[in-house]
């Protein structure tokens, strides 16, 4: 099964075009790195799969169903989560409660006006084990504000990880982060069960390649190389552009 | 909130406790009907500034047409019973008017957040005020609409101070109780998700212009209640009630006691209400006042009131007990965006 | 409800609308430059149209002389030490440039000592701008009282101009010739002069133009400076034919608003479409359906909103 098929998806900016006829097909349960420069046209790629942004042309499919036309919202009900390369996180919360709001956002209890949130047990509850797998469980009650980048880099993949998605999108996992940390966050996406797909962006090559079973590499919009990680790296058009050998 | 020191709620609650057991009995140690009213006043204008807050405070949305709406409330009954009509009817039909103008505000404006939502929120409110100043074969223009009743639920009159007081207050505590409810619930903390990170509410799956919309629907159900109870207060409405200075005073109620607290529009209420009959019978300048203790606010204590007060009292608490006070949360900042 | 026109009507009617849409113009352009600006609306941009308006009236009325300053109330003992003279002779278009420059001084404090402190947070720079709104108005009504004042039309543009066989009141004539040259100096500014280089820059990306060497900080003093006086300018030209009297602020920032909504921000084309487009709305709209004129000038407003949030000429609202 496909799990996310992309097809002569095309986006332009002006005059500028950043999304250049892009196919892309990653199977159900595949690990997916997508590599590339700097203004490689990454996230935006990204944005269009996760319907913050829309494209001029092209289509993309979710598990066979279309969602070119979906809204951002919707397409999360279907399965599909993401995390931000520039974290955004509720900074006025717990780390608690920006757990709970994800857990929320997909339960139909998110437009009752009269029940307590903090008594809803089964939330609260299930927020508790996602952080627990990020290993963030003994500081969940800590207000955001008092936490540092790495936990907030965390708090962002548990709070994808509670909506139980089946198309995991991670824009830049290990940004920012210190070589211990990208060591932690690395086995936390390899604990990731076989049932969720992830697709994965990263600049730097070497931190992520480890994870990823098939490679897409990116250069000016379009998709220069794509295959196994060794066929990837071998591939003389890889060193030309993006390791600039 | 689960880091503040335990003793604080408990006090917190004996505090709420005896303000309650005051406000029950006030018509009785306050004796003048002067205060008595001054004191409905209060409460009914905390009413409108806690619906204003719902969108100010908890949805992030600045509104400066609120006072429109407050008017249309306002007018809608006085014109029903002006046209024979009983007090349930013009009240009924006045909130349901004043609910389908919010709709219409809450779609045009909901086109924008932040400076935008406040312009055409702002212009909006000024249609309203248009049409009561210049549209006088309806609304009578510049002299006003007048009541000569007010309603008798159950027999009983509410002619009297007190009985209006009492009135004023059982609305105001349903509002209030209605409005802890909402702020504690998953609609509550999803509108405060939308105040804070819109674009992150969107990819967890909330509909974010959906939340809005209801908070402000929810706000303007609120909003017109209290313009009944002005209506009924005054048994006179007339353009300026509409006007932007109405708004602005409202929301100044709100900022001045803190936004997205619910005990600082009520604080904000009780300040500018006696601040205005204060200062006006003394002088006759309180548009001056206003817009000087609106520039002071804004310029010296942007947190509001009852947030800087909260801390100083949170700080000498903890000092009573011989700990050190609780870090601060850092401001908001702390994260990229 | 509605009132049919005549042709003879129609025609006067047209000559009071453009140049009731020169002097929104004279107000809404400098709305306009500070909004693309410095991204706030100036809620206080009504008031200088007002206190314009009345330090005219004033000048007109006192003249400018040293007596005159002498009787200003409370500060005036300050002047007596000058012996009795005539300043300035007492022109109109002068009084009124004058009156623009002391506006454009109260602007440009405002912005240095009040604005500043709040940098960058826009929400409380609108709402320090309200507060300031009321603070003026309830100043003009301390010192001008509640009564209007209405200075005479100066001498020499009273009467009518003809063309062809066609009479118009050479006054509104004279207003739209000094909103078409204001129109034509501000275009010529911001799309020729360094300045004008510098505002545009801030306009399209403040942090770039700071980073380029732009000191947007002094920029944002200038334009916010500038749109008071020519708002300023803008009430005492419109005093003989509008009069000026408390509540005159509340009644231009709403029509300021709608100008710079419909025509889109920081655009001086949109905000002169935009004036002209409410100038005809209101004169037609109070002459043709009396009691709903003042909610018909918000339709093409909310039409837009609906249609064209940024704007005929807008590129986005930021």
């Amino acid at each position: 099964m496909t799990a996310l098929s992309v097809t002569n998806l095309c986006k332009a900016f002006g005059g500028l075009r950043v999304t250049r006829d892009v196919n892309l097909r990653v199977e159900a349960g595949e690990r997916r790195l997508i590599i590339g420069p700097n203004g490689a046209g990454k996230t935006t790629l990204f944005n269009q799969i996760a319907g913050e942004l829309t494209p001029d042309s092209g289509t993309i499919e979710m598990f066979g169903q279309d969602i070119t036309k979906l809204a951002s919202r919707k397409r999360t009900h279907l399965g599909m989560a993401r995390t931000y390369q520039i974290i955004t996180l509720f900074g006025r919360d717990t780390i608690l409660r920006n757990v709970t709001l994800a857990l929320l956002g997909l339960s139909p209890l998110r437009w009752n006006p009269v029940i307590d949130l903090e008594r809803e047990q089964h939330l609260v509850d299930r927020a508790h084990e996602a952080l627990a797998s990020v290993g963030l469980s003994h500081i969940a009650e800590r207000p955001l504000a008092q936490t540092s980048y790495g936990e907030r880099r965390r708090v962002e993949i548990a709070m994808a990880l509670a909506q139980s998605p089946k198309l995991l999108l991670l824009d830049e996992p290990y940004a920012g982060l210190s070589i211990d940390e990208r060591r932690d966050v690395q086995q936390l996406l390899m604990k990731i069960p076989r049932d969720v797909t992830i697709v994965m962006i990263e600049h730097n090559m070497d931190v992520a390649l480890e994870f990823a079973e098939r490679i897409t590499l990116l250069h000016f919009g379009e998709v220069i190389v794509e295959g196994t990680r060794a066929e990837v790296v071998d591939n003389p058009r890889t060193r030309e552009v993006y390791l600039g050998e | 909130m689960s880091f503040a020191p335990a003793g604080f709620i408990t006090v917190r609650r004996v505090a709420l406790a005896i303000t309650f057991a005051l406000l029950l009995t006030l018509p009785f140690w306050v004796g003048n009907s002067y205060y008595i009213n001054i004191s409905s006043q209060i409460l009914l204008y905390a009413v409108f500034a806690l619906a204003l807050n719902v969108l100010v405070g908890y949805g992030g949305l600045v509104s400066l047409g609120h006072a429109g709406l407050f008017a249309i409330a306002g007018y809608t009954a006085a014109l029903l019973l002006d046209a024979g009509h009983g007090h349930f009817v013009a009240d009924v039909a006045a909130i349901v008017v004043t609910l389908a103008a919010s709709a219409v505000f809450a779609v045009l404006a909901l086109r924008s957040t932040g400076i935008g939502f406040l312009m055409i929120t702002l212009a909006l409110g000024q249609i309203v005020w248009g049409i009561a100043y210049r549209w006088a074969s309806l609304t009578n223009g510049d002299n006003g609409l007048k009541i000569t009743t007010r309603p008798s639920p159950f027999g009983l009159s509410l002619n009297g101070a007190p009985a209006f007081y009492y009135t004023t207050l059982l609305v105001f505590v349903v509002a209030l109780v209605t409005m802890i409810l909402f702020v504690r619930s998953p609609l509550g903390a999803s509108l405060r998700g939308t105040r804070d990170q819109p674009r992150r509410m969107n990819a967890l799956g909330y509909n974010v212009w959906l939340i809005r919309f209801f908070a402000f629907l929810f706000s303007g159900f609120w909003t017109a209640v209290s313009g009944l109870l002005f209506i009924y207060y005054n048994q006179f409405i007339s353009p300026p009630i509409a006007a932007l200075q109405t708004s602005a005073e409202t929301l100044l109620m709100v900022i001045s006691g803190g936004t997205a607290t619910l005990l600082g529009p009520i604080a904000g209420a009780a300040i500018l209400v006696i601040m205005k009959n204060v200062v006006s019978s003394y002088i006759e300048r309180w548009n001056l006042v206003l817009g000087i203790i609106f520039v002071l606010i804004i310029t010296f204590m942007p947190e509001g009131l009852v947030p800087g007060v909260t801390r100083l009292w949170r700080k000498g608490w903890s000092t009573l007990r011989g700990r050190k006070p609780e870090p601060e949360a850092r401001k908001t900042g702390g994260h990229g965006s | 409800m509605l009132r049919y026109i005549g042709f003879e009507e129609a025609r006067l009617l047209a000559i009071s609308s453009f140049a009731y849409g020169g002097l929104l113009f004279l107000l809404s352009s400098g709305f306009s430059l500070i909004f693309g600006l410095m991204r706030i609306p100036n809620l206080m941009h009504g008031s200088f149209f007002m206190l314009g308006a009345y330090f005219g009236v004033s000048m007109l009325e006192k003249g400018l002389t040293t007596d005159a300053l002498k009787a200003i109330p409370k500060i005036g003992g300050a002047f007596n030490f000058l012996p009795s003279f005539t300043i300035l002779p007492p022109n109109f278009f002068l009084i009124a440039i004058i009156s623009g420059l002391l506006v454009a001084g109260i602007g440009a404090l405002v912005e240095r000592y009040l604005l500043r402190r709040l940098n960058g947070q826009e929400l409380p720079q609108v709402l320090l701008t309200l507060g300031l709104s009321f603070v003026i108005a309830d100043l003009c009504l301390m010192i001008w009282t509640g009564d209007p004042w209405q200075p005479a039309t100066p001498a020499e543009l009273r009467g009518v101009v003809q063309f062809g066989t066609l009479f118009f009141p050479l006054y509104r004539v004279a207003i739209i010739g000094i909103a078409v040259v204001i129109a034509v100096a501000l275009w010529l500014m911001v799309d020729w002069t360094r300045l004008g280089a510098m505002i545009r820059a801030g306009v399209d990306d403040p942090q770039i133009a700071r980073v380029c060497g732009i000191k947007v900080s002094q920029l944002f003093t200038l334009v916010f400076a500038l749109g008071a006086g020519l708002a300023a300018f803008g009430g005492v030209v419109g005093a003989p034919y509008l009069s000026v009297y408390p509540g005159l602020d509340a009644d231009m920032l709403p029509l300021a608003l709608i100008v710079v909504i419909l025509g889109g921000t920081g655009s001086l084309l949109g905000a002169l479409v935009g004036s002209f487009l409410i100038g005809l709305l209101y004169n037609f709209g109070q002459a043709m359906v009396p009691d709903l004129s003042y909610v018909i000038l918000f339709l093409p407003m909310l039409l837009v909103l609906v249609l064209r949030p940024q704007g005929l000429f807008g590129r986005s609202i930021p």
